[in-house]
C-alpha cells in the first residue's frame, strides 16, 4: 500500500472550542485589583503568609485563603533569570530580565519582569517597584503591570529573604 | 489478593461553581480526611482522574494539587480518566504492598466550554472530529439502534428517567430531581432523537474524594467495612461501527471478571449518563430486570464528568456502610457510547 508520491503529510481540521475562565474567588480578588493599581493576595488566616497571586490555597498547608490582603507594588528580587532566548509571545527586546519579586507584605515570589536596569546590575537582593500601564490601560490581568524597575532603596540581605525564595 | 476496603467518601455537584477547581475541592478533601479517621499525612498514595480539557487548561491537575496538600512531597498519580479509574490504579498499588493506604480524588469542570462539542475532541481526531459530532448526537445514533434491536420503546427511557428523578429527591448532592410525569416527559421535543433532554444527563461542576486502605486498617477505621471484592475494567475499540453499539462487550468482561455474577447483588449504581444505556449495561452486566438501579439517581441527575464515576461507586459504599444492602455493583464508564467499562463489586462485612 505504500506509495512514496502519494503520501499525505497534513490535512486542514480546524478545531475551535471557547471556554469561559473561572478564576474563582480569591483570584478574581486579585485581578480586580490590579484594575485599580493594587496588589491584592490572601492569607489563610491572621499570621499565615499571604499569597501573591492567590489561587485559592495555601498549597504549604491547604488550606482555603479566606482573607484578601493588599500588597504594596514594592519589593524584592528574591532570584532572577536573563532571556536570551526568543520567542514569539515575548513583548521584551533581548536580552531581558525575568524576576521573582517578593512584595513588601507578601510571603511568597511572584514571577514578573525587570526593566530600566542594565545586566550587569540585576542582583539578588535589589529593590524594585511595579511600572503600571496608563490608567487607560489598566485590566483583570497581570500585565497592568508593565514591568517592574530598580528603586533607590538599600539592597535587602539574602538571610532576611531566604525563607521566602 | 489484599482486602481493601473502602474508609470514606465525599462529593461535591453544583450546577456551575463561581469557584475555581482548588477552592471546590479543596473542602471535599478535608471532608473525606476528616471521616476517614486519618490524617492527611499518614495517608501514603494520592492518584487523581480529570481532564484539561473540561477547563480549557493546561495542567489543571497539577494546579489542583494546592487543594489536596502536597507538602511536605507526596508520592501521587494522575490519570486522564474518571476518578473511578485511579480508584483502580490505588487499588492496585495496595495489592503490591507497597502502601496500605490510598486518597483518590477527582474534579471536573464541565460548566467554562461546550461540553458537548469538548467531548467530541475524543473520537478519531482525522476523519471524524472535524464533522463535529457532539456526545448527544452520538449517544443518539446509539439510542436508535439499541431500541430497534431491543424493541424498548421511548417510553421505556423516559420511565427510567422518571425513576431516576424521583430517587434523586433522597440525594442531597444530586442537580435534576423531583416528581415528573412520564406523559409530560415524552411531549417535549426530541434533543438528538431518539433522545429527549430528559434522556441527557445533568453536566454539572463538582469533585469526588475516596479514601480506602488495607484490611487490618480498614477495620480499625470502619463501624462496618466496606469491601471491594473485585474490581476491572476494559476498553472496546474507539471508533464507531467497529463493535455492535447496542451492546457493552468490555463492561460485560469487566462484570466477569469482577465477580458480579457469583452472588446476589443488592442494588447497582450504573455509571448510565443517557436512559438508554442503563439498559445496556443491565445487559450487559447480567442484571435482574428487577433489580435497584441508582437509587441515587445516577449520572443522569448529576454528571460532573470525571468524577460522576467515582461518584457511583462512593453513593453504593455509602448506602452499604448505612447497612442498606449488602453486596452491590458500581460501574464508571469512559468515551463514547460506553466504549471503556470499570466494574466494581462491594460487600459489607
Amino acid at each position: 500500500m505504500s506509495d512514496e508520491a502519494n503520501e499525505i503529510k497534513a490535512i486542514v481540521t480546524p478545531v475551535r472550542l471557547d471556554y469561559d475562565f473561572t478564576a474563582g474567588l480569591a483570584a478574581t480578588q486579585f485581578l480586580r485589583g490590579l484594575e485599580q493599581k493594587k496588589i491584592i493576595g490572601a492569607r489563610s488566616g491572621p499570621g499565615a503568609p499571604v499569597m501573591v497571586p492567590p489561587r485559592g490555597a495555601d498549597p504549604r498547608t491547604s488550606e482555603l485563603v479566606t482573607e484578601s490582603v493588599e500588597v504594596s507594588d514594592k519589593g524584592t528580587v528574591v532570584t532572577y533569570s536573563v532571556i536570551r532566548v526568543p520567542s514569539d509571545n515575548i513583548k521584551f527586546e533581548l536580552p531581558y530580565v525575568c524576576i521573582n519579586v517578593l512584595l513588601d507584605g507578601a510571603g511568597v515570589g511572584m514571577f514578573h519582569v525587570l526593566q530600566k536596569c542594565p545586566l550587569d546590575e540585576v542582583r539578588i537582593g535589589m529593590r524594585v517597584q511595579a511600572k503600571w500601564v496608563s490608567d487607560d490601560q489598566l485590566s483583570p490581568n497581570v500585565a497592568s503591570i508593565d514591568y517592574f524597575e530598580p528603586i533607590d532603596e538599600p539592597d535587602v540581605t539574602y538571610e532576611q529573604i531566604r525563607e521566602n525564595t | 489478593m489484599r482486602n481493601v476496603g473502602i474508609v470514606s467518601f465525599a462529593q461535591s455537584n453544583a450546577r456551575a461553581e463561581v469557584r475555581n477547581e482548588v477552592e471546590f475541592l479543596l473542602p471535599v478533601v478535608k471532608e473525606a480526611v476528616a471521616r476517614s479517621g486519618m490524617e492527611r499525612t499518614d495517608i501514603e498514595f494520592t492518584c487523581s482522574g480529570s481532564s484539561d480539557f473540561l477547563q480549557g487548561q493546561p495542567f489543571a491537575f497539577v494546579l489542583a494539587l494546592d487543594g489536596v496538600g502536597a507538602w511536605p512531597p507526596i508520592k501521587e498519580s494522575h490519570v486522564e480518566m474518571d476518578g473511578a479509574f485511579a480508584l483502580y490504579e490505588a487499588w492496585v498499588k495496595i495489592q503490591t504492598g507497597e502502601v496500605d493506604s490510598a486518597i483518590i480524588y477527582s474534579f471536573g469542570k464541565t460548566s467554562p466550554g461546550d461540553l458537548a462539542e469538548v467531548v467530541a475532541l475524543q473520537l478519531d481526531p482525522y476523519c471524524v472530529t472535524q464533522l463535529w459530532p457532539d456526545a448527544d448526537s452520538v449517544a443518539g445514533i446509539q439510542a436508535r439502534l439499541f431500541l430497534e434491536r431491543s424493541g424498548k420503546s421511548e417510553r421505556d427511557l423516559a420511565e427510567i428517567a422518571a425513576r431516576s428523578r424521583r430517587d434523586a429527591q433522597d440525594n442531597p448532592h444530586a442537580v435534576t430531581k423531583g416528581d415528573f410525569d412520564v406523559e409530560k416527559l415524552l411531549a417535549e421535543p426530541y434533543r438528538t432523537s431518539p433522545l429527549r433532554d430528559h434522556d441527557c444527563p445533568t453536566n454539572t461542576d463538582g469533585a469526588t474524594v475516596m479514601v480506602i486502605a488495607a484490611e487490618e486498617k480498614a477495620r480499625e477505621l470502619s463501624k462496618r467495612p466496606v469491601w471491594i471484592r473485585g474490581i476491572d475494567h476494559r476498553i472496546d475499540p474507539p471508533a464507531l461501527g467497529v463493535r455492535d453499539l447496542t451492546s457493552a462487550p468490555s463492561a460485560e468482561l469487566a462484570a466477569s471478571k469482577a465477580g458480579v455474577g457469583s452472588d446476589k447483588v443488592d442494588f447497582a449504581e450504573l455509571d448510565a449518563p443517557y436512559t438508554h444505556q442503563e439498559l445496556i449495561l443491565r445487559e450487559a452486566l447480567g442484571l435482574a430486570d428487577d433489580l435497584r438501579v441508582n437509587p441515587s439517581g445516577g449520572s443522569l441527575c448529576s454528571r460532573t464528568l470525571f468524577s460522576c464515576g467515582l461518584n457511583r461507586i462512593g453513593d453504593a459504599f455509602e448506602r452499604i456502610a448505612a447497612g442498606d444492602g449488602d453486596r452491590a455493583v458500581a460501574h464508571a464508564t469512559q468515551g463514547h457510547c460506553l466504549q471503556q467499562n470499570l466494574v466494581c463489586v462491594l460487600e459489607g462485612e
